[in-house]
């Protein structure tokens, strides 16, 4: 550490009074984010439940396009990245950056997994002509007209929970490299806490959209 | 860091077994059991459930401070205004 830097594993930026404190600001910081989070998930989730209504054939037309045992292996894909990502804040409360670091990388693979189911089904759906846009889309792979919105929603929502991962995956390369140098500490692990705070969010916001899309 | 509660692994090991077997009802629930519209119903009631498992276990709000819940609980209190707002126009229209 170079002078007038402060080691931030044992004592608190200048501008706190203590590492409790710093940690607290810092988490809540995170919430604050988190609840910004939902609050932006909701509003598609609205919208998705008033067309499911007007349109309700369209729903289920749509849902029955999407292949449920894909989402159910991703489901638990990202329960289990879930788990080791939990685990990991355990490790780093517990000072031990070396096994939070292989938590870490085990969540990451699994980010890395869903994606890749992701990016398969993506592709089929567009080869079928069902991605609505882009003069992609075939009138004809559907029964019902209105379908074409169920797949606007679909691609919308988890388009958008996608770049959550994608964002997720670059966080946790972030915290891999510090992991590696040593840069947290049982007092210091803000930053561990903080991606895992992120990370549930997305599987949160995933559990409700397995069911609403692919088996509903 | 004293004051903070440390997860132990089989805490969080049991948080993932339920999640896992909670997702297996969900897809077995609204595959091979016919509600109706009720499974709809069933699906979000078991999704809202393991949402709370995620966030007072893995997200630490059952040993967390009363602040962090408020922000989470005020961010759902106006995810639900919107949804009954929306819910009440729709309901009621001629």
């Amino acid at each position: 550490m170079s002078t007038g830097k402060v080691d931030r594993r044992v004592e608190p930026s200048h501008h706190f009074d203590s590492m409790i404190q710093e940690h607290e600001a810092g988490k809540q910081g995170v919430w604050l984010f988190m609840a910004t989070e939902l609050m932006m998930f909701g509003a598609l989730f609205a919208g998705y439940f008033i067309y499911r209504m007007k349109y309700y054939d369209a729903w289920v037309e749509g849902g029955s396009l999407l292949d449920w045992k894909l989402g159910a292996f991703n489901t638990i894909v990202l329960l289990l990245s879930s788990f080791t990502m939990a685990q990991a804040v355990t490790d780093s409360m517990q000072g031990n950056n070396k096994k939070a670091f292989r938590n870490v990388v085990i969540t990451t693979a699994c980010a890395f997994i869903f994606m890749i189911v992701k990016y398969f089904e993506y592709s089929g759906k567009i080869h079928h002509g069902l991605f609505p846009g882009l003069g992609v889309w075939n009138p004809e792979a559907v029964e019902v007209a209105e379908t074409k919105l169920f797949m606007t929603f679909y691609f919308v929502m988890t388009g958008l929970h996608g770049i959550h991962i994608l964002i997720g995956i670059g966080l946790m390369a972030w915290l891999l490299k510090r992991l590696k140098n040593d840069e947290f500490s049982k007092d210091y692990y803000t930053s561990v806490e903080g991606v895992g705070l992120y990370w549930h969010i997305v599987d949160i916001i995933w559990i409700f959209l397995f069911p609403l899309m692919y088996l509903i | 860091m004293s004051g903070h509660h440390v997860v132990p692994f089989k805490t969080n090991l049991i948080t993932f077994i339920t999640l896992v077997v909670l997702t297996v009802i969900t897809v077995l629930t609204a595959k091979y059991v016919d509600l109706g519209e009720f499974n709809l119903t069933l699906a979000m009631v078991i999704a809202t459930f393991k949402a709370t498992v995620v966030a007072l276990w893995f997200m630490h709000l059952k040993y967390d401070t009363w602040m962090n819940r408020t922000i989470m609980l005020s961010s759902i209190a106006f995810v639900s205004l919107l949804f009954v707002i929306s819910a009440v126009d729709l309901f009621t229209r001629a």
